[in-house]
């Protein structure tokens, strides 16, 4: 018999030999007790959140929590159902209402998680005979949409337009085409340059899709992305997004102003063939959405955390993934990937949890410490991440 | 005959700045296992044929290229169209 996991042989070696240097196993942390967004026990100890993608800590929130108890008590703890049949409640659709106000848009589609959203609309839009250009390096929930789908991929280098221009040019001028961006690149936490790339994709005939995962509710006048930010929201076909990192719970979605675009929630099999977001994870997203919309305050602040923390640490000698803060993700680049666990154990010891990043995830094969920033990160928590910063990064010899 | 030994010259040629091992290029020499190339350089590769040849090679053909000989035919299938 030939052992079907004998595939990840390599994988467990390397994994049993960074095990055997006397590091932690840095992907199956346990956080023992949530305090706060930013705060929580980790093996016994008090630690500092900055790897959470809780962009603006509405996970504590009262009025977010208060309306999820309320859905709990009157809708139950779960819907058993397909958004299709028994599964769309009430919550959904006022969940969809607040994303379509939100985002001054005619239709929203909510699913399960993120990924399905991706899944979803990426395999069921673009079909046999039809073309998705993508960045290379797309996350892989776009990847695996395009896998799931029958329409031919064509990559082009990270954020370059002429790349992306020449590639759009040499298609059959009369095929499907549609252009798959993000505003926020989640691993470097750098920023794609849409307006021109949205502009060349339109010129060419193609539709535009853009994941804004990584920037709802902080960029733009009105958190509404990237996109919003540099003027050119209208151009865009399909706007995908998460509940997971601003809004604070779980869920994904797309918007749209397309004249069909209803007839989604009838071919598209990752939205049709799972159960629905139970009735408290909708009301607490509907509710969080709603005071997203009003958060200048809180995004100013999010935007000094992540300017003080960039400088901070580029001061300390880290060698950082962007030039200048251009999300709240500044990832720090590490020498290799055992340097990198031992950086990453090191600062868990002080009282710090980052995000440990690494190949395939990682572009140019690089081994990365990801920070994500939280509006509730207090001025004195973005000093003591420094600090915790400087002593694991001395102690590690990194810098 | 002349053309498929061109365009394989041609090839060898844009694989040569990437041939970091020295490895002797032949039709049958493949690009994961002989070549050793990780996804990243197999990005820089095909870009640079791509923009050579004034054509796109999708990642669903890229899938079912494993060795020179299999890109010497798709290219000349590409630019033939």
């Amino acid at each position: 018999m030939t052992d079907l996991f004998s595939k990840f042989d390599a994988l467990i070696a390397q994994r049993e030999g960074l095990l055997a240097t006397g590091v932690k196993d840095p992907f199956s942390l346990v956080m023992e007790e949530v305090k706060s967004p930013t705060v929580a026990v980790v093996n016994g100890k008090e630690t500092i959140l900055l790897g959470t993608y809780n962009y603006m800590g509405m996970t504590f929130d009262d009025d977010v929590i208060a309306a999820g108890k309320k859905a709990l008590d009157e809708f139950g703890a779960g819907t058993t159902g397909s958004r299709v049949l028994n599964g769309t409640f009430q919550g959904h659709k006022e969940c969809e209402d607040a994303l379509k106000e939100f985002y001054g848009m005619d239709h929203a589609m909510v699913f399960s998680t993120g990924y399905q959203a991706n899944l979803g609309i990426i395999s069921t839009i673009a079909g046999k005979g039809d073309y998705i250009i993508l960045d290379i390096d797309s996350h892989a929930s776009i990847y695996d949409g395009c896998k799931m789908g029958d329409a031919e991929i064509v990559a082009f280098r990270h954020n370059d337009v002429e790349a992306l221009e020449k590639r759009l040019k040499r298609l059959p001028a009369d095929a499907g085409k549609l252009v798959v961006l993000e505003g926020v690149y989640s691993m470097l936490g750098d920023v794609a340059p849409l307006k021109e790339m949205i502009r060349v994709s339109k010129e060419a005939g193609a539709m535009i899709l853009v994941d804004e995962a990584h920037s709802m509710g902080f960029i733009g006048e009105n958190g509404r992305g990237v996109a919003e930010e540099q003027g050119v929201l209208d151009d865009v076909d399909f706007i995908i997004g998460t509940f997971s990192k601003s809004v604070g719970t779980v869920g994904g979605f797309c918007v749209s102003n397309h004249p069909k675009f209803e007839i989604m929630r009838l071919v598209c099999r990752p939205y049709v063939f799972t159960a629905s977001l139970p009735p408290s994870v909708v009301a607490c997203s509907a509710a969080s959405i709603r005071k997203l919309m009003h958060n200048s305050n809180k995004r100013g602040h999010l935007w000094e955390n992540s300017k003080s923390l960039h400088q901070g640490l580029r001061d300390l000698g880290f060698q950082l993934g962007t030039p200048n803060a251009q999300s709240a993700i500044i990832a720090v680049i590490m020498p290799d990937l055992e340097k990198g666990a031992a950086m990453w154990a090191a600062l868990l010891e002080n009282g710090l949890y980052v995000n440990l990043a690494r190949p395939p995830a990682t572009p140019a094969g690089m081994t990365l410490l990801r920070c994500s920033l939280c509006a509730e990160h207090s001025s004195e928590q973005v000093a003591d991440i420094l600090d915790r910063f400087e002593r694991a990064g001395k102690a590690v010899g990194i810098i | 005959m002349t053309d498929r030994s061109e365009m394989f010259d041609r090839l060898k040629g844009l694989i040569a700045p990437f041939n970091k091992k020295g490895v002797d290029v032949s039709e049958t020499t493949t690009f994961a296992g002989d070549l050793e190339w990780d996804s990243l350089t197999v990005m820089d590769f095909v870009a640079e044929v791509e923009d050579s040849f004034d054509i796109i090679i999708s990642m669903n053909l890229q899938a079912e290229i494993e060795n020179v000989g299999q890109l010497v035919d798709a290219v000349t299938k590409l630019t033939a169209a």
